[in-house]
């Protein structure tokens, strides 16, 4: 059976493609008549060109499961979701003054801490962050910028509003899929491709290597490049190889670099040691340098914070950058942006409740139905409750959690996520998504054209994960005014 | 090169290598077997004994007859030499390395490590055991085939070069040694008629009969076999050949010369060995001793110079 928008219902959500039933909106009009142009064969064909590009380019994500590593082949629908051009840039420039502001932010408290002098965030707030690196205080990467590397999370309401879910400034992933799903893309849909414009995405690694080149200690030509990976059994492993490739900087883990009596940092090759100018780390600061952090760290690389300190290589995202995407600090964003900047945020918070906050508290505990409750400084979307699915038994559960470490806990309305057209074995039927963009910011700031939609393929879930069945979209910025 | 990587494809080549002999020596001393008469015993235990795990396989069985040997060369889970062990090891290193190596050598290892998991038993059991290990044989020569076809002559290429033929050197020192060690035990009657099979057996071990025909020319015996296989110039499983093929990786490499100082010596001590009078005065065995030390020392030094520090890396001693 062929498509037919008229059959499709975009639900009550907000629908990134189909306004209402048969009515497809402006920049997504030539995707719908032209999917609607093609027969249930010609369709399923598509999608097997699909899965066939997926496995053929290899692009797999791991999940550990009962003690064994399962290569997973990527899940991604077919049915890209188009955004204007228009309504981007504005988005883009959000995403720019928000990731500006969080550096100034990060830096300050490493330093003068003059927010808290001034009493825009109270100073418990810090404290008590997880995320807080002491080891840090004092220093100032070149450029004064920690977080080089940042994906936020983005979702639309009922109205079409774009908000900032949260903010990932350790260590971000997802971007090669983003481009990986432009890859498959316009493998099986070349024709689409020619007709409209849409904004390519593949600058990233160029991007992201002349980033990282930007903050090398040795200004020179060929600095030496590497992505520090925790190994093939993490999750990302995928994403760090590809990275590594596509940048040709070297792949390498902690037992290949070591820090020598000049606190330079070196690589181990077959013709000796090499000098290391930057490093991309893709592994947590915990386990970064078991001299300062975790001591039995088999990850990370002795010494490497007294060669950081001493400017003797470049690390991004630096280490405690994470202390700015704590969900309790995510709550004072928009003042973290007025203060610095003195702008008022382009995007939006989605509204947040502090359960520190004794009033705060209260609201959460006595709306647990309606609301979102989310570990501060858990990612991956684990350990959080939504309210209006769960269970009576696990509501109370999380009351007693609550109240237990208040801190760490921080509550939202259920958001009535956007959804899109998806394909659903052989129906097309709306799912919910969000969007992580990238941002680069060293000398300059660059933003994905797009990023990376997530998808949540099981009917009416809100959880996007990939770790826990979520799919992907490509993500098209469509310019219509060329 | 980063030094890591470089001892990955370096081990992965020595697995490979040591599956495909191992299995190509049960082989042959299976046939063997096979033609014995029932009055002459065969010492499956011998064939334990020259991969060197003896002591491994008598603190697991307390038989050693037939299907415990075989079991233990081609299965044991708590023999690091074992088949089985060494595909897995293989393929272990090829999944890490596998931005390095052309994507189907992945897939081929990832098969043929698949296969002989799920078709071991029939290793173990009599019947459908030469097709088991005719099998893997021909996947272990698909992947190095794969290799020499389809991956750049690189730096990366010369560490599975140096890694193959070390490991060639070792396993063709122990096929020698089957014939050192008198597998064959006297029932009364006296077995000495029936080596001639067991020097054939030998040189099947190491796929050199048809070679040595060609090149010998003289009826089999044991000091033309052992010379063949310790000193032939041209068989590319004999002794000298493998270790002259270890120099060619290692000339190719940056800051080689311990390990080269160390593959001429041993190259030396191959070819210029008096095959007749170790026999004579029963001192083969102790020989292959000495080149099995050589080539433990050539590794040694491949490790110092080039692979990462001992602690960070778990792999077997050679």
């Amino acid at each position: 059976m062929a498509i037919d928008w008229k059959r499709y219902d975009p639900t009550p959500f907000y629908d990134e493609l189909i306004e209402k039933p048969g009515r497809p909106r402006g920049p997504a009009s030539a995707l719908a008549e032209y999917l609607a142009s093609l027969d249930e064969g010609e369709i399923h064909s598509r999608k097997q060109a699909a899965d066939n590009a997926i496995l053929e380019m290899g692009i797999s994500f791991t999940v550990y499961t009962e003690g064994e590593n399962i290569d997973r082949a990527w899940p991604f629908d077919i049915i890209p979701r188009v955004i204007t051009r228009r309504e981007w840039d504005q988005v883009s420039a959000g995403l720019e003054q928000r990731l500006t502001a969080l550096n100034l932010f990060i830096d300050d408290i490493y330093n003068e801490q003059r927010i808290f002098q001034d009493k825009v965030i109270p100073r418990y707030v810090l404290n008590q962050s997880k995320n807080f690196r002491e080891q840090c205080v004092g220093i100032k990467p070149p450029q004064g910028v920690w977080a080089h590397i940042c994906g936020s999370d983005l979702v639309r309401d009922g109205n079409g509003q774009f908000f900032v879910l949260e903010d990932n400034l350790r260590v971000p992933s997802g971007v090669s899929y983003m481009l990986e799903n432009r890859q498959v893309t316009k493998r099986v849909f070349p024709e689409l491709f020619e007709n409209s414009s849409i904004l390519p995405v593949d600058e990233y690694p160029t991007q992201l290597f002349d980033m990282l080149a930007s903050i090398s200690p040795r200004p020179q030509d060929y600095p030496e490049i590497v992505v520090l990976t925790p190994g093939i059994y993490n999750s990302a492993y995928f994403e760090h190889s590809f990275l590594a490739q596509r940048m040709g900087a070297e792949l390498v883990e902690g037992a290949d670099l070591v820090v020598s009596d000049d606190d330079c940092v070196y690589m181990r090759t077959i013709d000796g040691l090499e000098r290391v100018d930057v490093i991309y780390r893709r592994i947590d600061d915990e386990f970064l340098d078991p001299e300062v952090f975790n001591p039995d760290s088999m990850l990370g690389v002795p010494g490497l914070m007294r060669a950081w300190r001493k400017g003797n290589v470049g690390l991004t995202n630096a280490p405690g950058a994470g202390v700015a995407d704590d969900k309790v600090m995510y709550a004072y964003v928009p003042d973290i942006i007025r203060y610095y900047l003195d702008q008022d945020p382009i995007i939006p918070n989605v509204p947040t409740y502090l359960c520190v906050n004794e009033k705060d508290r209260a609201y959460v505990l006595d709306h647990l139905d309606e609301l979102v409750v989310k570990p501060a400084n858990e990612s991956g979307g684990y350990g959080m409750l939504v309210g209006p699915h769960a269970t009576k038994k696990q509501r109370s559960e999380f009351a007693q959690l609550i109240k237990k470490d208040p801190r760490n806990y921080i509550a939202q309305p259920t958001l009535d996520l956007s959804v899109a057209p998806t394909l659903c074995g052989d129906e097309i039927e709306p799912r919910h998504l969000d969007l992580r963009p990238f941002i680069l910011q060293g000398v300059r700031t660059d933003v994905t054209a797009g990023g990376l939609t997530r998808v949540a393929m099981r009917k009416g879930s809100l959880v996007v994960n990939s770790s826990q069945g979520g799919g992907s979209k490509d993500t098209w910025i469509v310019d219509e005014e060329n | 090169m980063l030094s890591r990587v470089a001892e990955r494809v370096y081990w992965m080549a020595r697995y490979v290598e040591r599956a495909e002999n191992t299995a190509r020596m049960v082989t042959a001393f299976n046939l063997l077997a096979l033609d014995m008469p029932k009055s002459v015993q065969v010492s499956w235990k011998g064939l334990v004994e020259v991969t060197g795990n003896e002591d491994l396989f008598d603190n697991h069985y307390q038989r050693d007859d037939e299907r415990n040997c075989v079991k233990f060369l081609l299965a044991d889970a708590d023999n690091p030499s074992s088949v089985l062990n060494s595909l897995r090891a293989a393929r272990e290193n090829v999944r890490t390395t596998r931005d390095l190596v052309p994507s189907e050598a992945w897939e081929v290892m990832n098969e043929l490590y698949l296969f002989a998991r799920d078709h071991i038993d029939q290793g173990i059991g009599k019947r459908g055991r030469f097709d088991f290990l005719s099998e893997v044989v021909q996947r272990c020569q698909t992947l190095t085939g794969l290799l020499a076809g389809t991956m750049s002559h690189d730096a990366a290429y010369d560490f599975i070069r140096l890694g193959r033929n070390l490991e060639r050197a070792d396993m063709s020192t122990r096929h020698v040694d089957v014939g050192a060690l008198k597998l064959l035990k006297k029932d009364g009657e006296d077995p000495e008629p029936y080596e001639g099979l067991l020097w054939t057996s030998i040189l099947r071990s190491g796929s050199g009969f048809q070679m040595y025909r060609q090149h010998v020319k003289r009826r089999i015996n044991g000091v033309d076999v052992v010379r063949f296989l310790l000193q032939d110039t041209a068989f590319p499983r004999s002794v000298t050949h493998a270790l002259t093929q270890v120099q060619d990786a290692l000339e190719k490499l940056p800051r080689n010369e311990l390990p080269l100082r160390l593959v001429i010596q041993a190259r030396r001590h191959a070819s210029s060995a008096h095959v007749e009078e170790l026999i004579a005065e029963d001192g083969l065995h102790a020989f292959m001793d000495v080149l099995q030390r050589d080539i433990g020392d050539i590794h040694g030094a491949n490790a110092e110079t080039w692979f990462l520090a001992a602690p960070a890396q778990a792999q077997e001693a050679a």
